[in-house]
C-alpha cells in the first residue's frame, strides 16, 4: 500500500518520531515540574490535578507537539504500510527519547536504560518482519 | 532514588501499555477504512474523525494519555516508555492465541528483545532524583 517514494516515506516517519520525541520530553518535563499527581489529587481533587496540568505552558507545548505527531502519523499511515511506519517511527522515537531525556531532562540514563532502549528498538524493528 | 512501586502504580503502567496498543490498533483499522490521505486532500483527516473505529481509538488513546501523564509525574520518561513498548508484545500474543495468526521467528525474536528491554528498566529505579528544581532545563526554554 506504499503510495509515495522512499525519501518521502522516511521524511514522514522522521517527522512522526521528531515531533513525538519533542512531545514526550516536554510533557515529561512539565509533569516533573508539577509534581506527583496522586498527591495533588489527594489534596485538591481531580479538578485541582487537571487544573495543575493544563495551566503548565510546557505541557501545552508538549501537547501541541503530540498533536502534530498524531496528524503526521495519520498522514503517514494512509500512505505507507503500517508494518513499516509504526515500528520504524516507534524505534526512532525510543532512541530519540533516551538521548533527549538525558540531555534535556537530565535523567540518569545508565547502561541498563541504554540497553533497554536498544533492545526495545531492535525488538520493535523485528516485529515488522 | 525510589526502587519500588506500589501495586497501584504497576497497575497504572499496565493501563498505559494496554490502552496505547489497543488505541493504535483501532486507529489503524479505522484509517484503513478511510483510505489514503494525500497532501492535497488533508481535509480527509477531519472526515476520518467521523469514523467510529477512529473515534473509539481516540477515546482509548485519551485514557492512555491520562494514565501516561500520571505515570510521568512519579517516574522517569526512560522508565515509562519501555512499558508502552510491552503493548506490542500483548498485541502479538493476542493475534497468536486469539486470532490464531502465524507469528514468524523474527516476531518471536522481537518479542524476546522487548521483554528483555522492559526487564532491564523494571528492575532499576523508576526515578532520577534531582537536588535542584526539577524540570529546570525546560523552564529555561519556554
Amino acid at each position: 500500500m506504499t503510495y509515495v517514494g522512499t525519501a518521502e516515506t522516511w521524511a514522514t516517519i522522521i517527522a512522526v518520531a521528531g515531533t513525538a520525541v519533542a512531545g514526550d520530553v516536554l510533557t515529561a518535563g512539565a509533569m516533573r515540574s508539577i509534581g506527583d499527581l496522586d498527591e495533588i489529587r489527594a489534596v485538591s481533587g481531580m479538578t485541582g490535578a487537571i487544573k495543575a496540568v493544563v495551566s503548565s505552558p510546557i505541557f501545552l507545548l508538549g501537547v501541541l507537539s503530540m498533536a502534530a505527531s498524531f496528524f503526521t502519523l495519520l498522514f503517514t499511515l494512509s500512505n505507507v504500510d503500517l508494518s513499516l511506519a509504526a515500528p520504524a517511527s516507534a524505534s526512532l522515537t525510543f532512541m530519540g527519547n533516551a538521548i533527549a531525556a538525558k540531555i534535556f531532562l537530565k535523567e540518569n540514563v545508565d547502561r541498563r536504560r541504554w540497553l533497554a532502549a536498544l533492545f526495545v528498538c531492535a525488538g520493535v524493528a523485528l516485529l515488522a518482519h | 532514588m525510589k526502587h519500588t512501586l506500589t501495586p497501584e502504580r504497576w497497575l497504572l503502567l499496565v493501563a498505559v501499555m494496554l490502552t496505547a496498543s489497543v488505541g493504535d490498533t483501532l486507529l489503524s483499522h479505522g484509517m484503513a477504512q478511510v483510505g489514503p490521505v494525500s497532501l492535497a486532500h488533508l481535509g480527509l483527516l477531519f472526515f476520518a474523525m467521523k469514523n467510529p473505529w477512529v473515534i473509539t481509538g481516540i477515546l482509548c488513546l485519551l485514557g492512555f494519555f491520562a494514565s501516561y501523564l500520571t505515570a510521568l509525574s512519579w517516574a522517569d520518561l526512560t522508565f515509562v516508555l519501555p512499558s508502552t513498548a510491552f503493548g506490542y508484545v500483548v498485541v502479538a500474543l493476542l493475534s497468536k492465541f486469539w486470532l490464531h495468526e502465524q507469528i514468524s521467528i523474527y516476531r518471536w525474536l522481537g518479542i524476546l528483545f522487548i521483554v528483555c528491554g522492559v526487564g532491564f528498566v523494571a528492575n532499576g529505579p523508576s526515578r532520577t532524583e534531582h537536588a535542584d528544581h526539577p524540570g529546570v532545563e525546560l523552564d529555561r526554554l519556554v
